[in-house]
């Protein structure tokens, strides 16, 4: 696509392009995802923090499930992985296992990772499976219509829940803090530079690292509640949310309206899995372990 | 003389307003001509006061815009 410009008052150097540009499969463009949705917003954040990290980029794999965010795997011009609907952590396992040089991201939705694989979430972290997940929140289920997700907060009106749910929700950062996380950490789409230093801080960290970020769904989620469209939503976590470092993520759980906090919870070094089967391994069978030789085409 | 420049790829552009609403030097604003897809992209109001920060290509969810500095 070329690049029109209106009523420039000023000159453009011609060989500027759009950082953004080298990460992405232009050829897809423009994508799926509605106006006002932030999903753009965090892969911008992710591109970011990818250059500001120089990260190998023949070493860093994307892995999504199904859904809006799913659709980030499609996009992203890196190795990437578009999975079965909740499998993108028992994918990104077996990637990382295979190719434990390989800097796996998972890129998903809270249905996706929350929902269909919770049950796979839970055990990747527990483990301390060396990856690095990045869920994006849209409180609902986008891609199907928005029916009532697990994360879908008290009183609001969805799809399959037309006087509200009434249903408790999960608190994201406290369950990953409490199935054994390495690094957990929540920014909405508005607060973009510090998403950015967080991704770039857990590309560098070892073990599971999760990464909540709070996305407007003006189509579906916002509309029935009458909450506006992205840029009301946008304003709303400048308004409503609050950085508080190290805080208790009981005390984190969000609602329909309150306030949002946001912020690095918890930043702790564990073994991950690959250095306790190293270290079981060479305790039982001493010499005798040998590791496996990773032969790579690329 | 302005320090960077914004440029925008107006087909891409699906009018949220992002960008004009978080530009810290007020650069933008919403245009009244519509793209082919019927969409409001931002021009640029007041290039002189842009910065470069690039703070509107982070907002942008349809990578349609970005700004850079000047090269000195």
């Amino acid at each position: 696509m070329n690049q029109v410009t209106l009523e420039i008052p000023y000159e453009i150097p011609v060989d500027a392009h759009n950082p953004v540009e080298p990460f992405l499969r232009m050829d897809r463009m423009p994508h799926i995802w509605c106006p006002g949705c932030g999903i753009g917003t965090t892969v911008n954040c992710f591109t970011r923090a990818l250059l500001d990290s120089k990260a190998n980029l023949d070493k860093v794999a994307v892995v999504s499930g199904i859904g809006c965010t799913g659709r980030v795997a499609g996009y992203a011009n890196l190795d990437s992985f578009h999975t079965t609907h909740g499998r993108a952590l028992p994918f990104a396992t077996g990637l990382k296992l295979a190719n434990p040089e390989l800097q796996v991201v998972v890129y998903s939705g809270d249905g996706d990772l929350f929902a269909i694989g919770g049950n796979h979430f839970i055990h990747a972290a527990r483990r301390n499976m060396d990856l690095k997940v990045i869920c994006v929140n849209n409180l609902t289920y986008a891609m199907t219509g928005g029916q009532t997700a697990p994360t879908t907060p008290d009183h609001v009106i969805s799809a399959t829940s037309p006087y509200g749910v009434f249903e408790p929700s999960f608190n994201l950062v406290a369950l990953a803090e409490a199935a054994g996380a390495s690094y957990v950490a929540r920014w909405t789409t508005y607060h973009v530079k510090q998403l950015s230093r967080s991704m770039e801080e857990v590309l560098s960290k070892k073990g599971f690292c999760f990464i909540e970020v709070l996305s407007p769904c003006p189509t579906l989620y916002q509309r029935r509640n009458k909450m506006g469209d992205g840029l009301d939503a946008m304003k709303f976590y400048k308004q409503v949310s609050k950085i508080r470092h190290g805080a208790p993520t009981s005390e984190c759980a969000l609602t329909k309206s309150g306030e949002i906090v946001v912020g690095k919870f918890v930043d702790r070094d564990r073994p991950d899995y690959l250095e306790l089967l190293r270290g079981q391994m060479t305790e039982s069978l001493g010499d005798r372990y040998a590791e496996p030789e990773v032969s790579c085409s690329c | 003389m302005a320090k960077g420049f914004v440029a925008i790829t107006v087909e891409r552009c699906k009018g949220c307003g992002f960008c004009v609403e978080f530009c810290p030097t007020h650069v933008l604003a919403l245009s009244s001509a519509f793209n082919s897809k019927g969409y409001h992209a931002p021009h640029v109001v007041a290039g002189e006061k842009c910065s470069g920060c690039d703070l509107c290509g982070m907002y942008c969810p349809d990578f349609a815009i970005f700004g850079a500095r000047y090269a000195r």
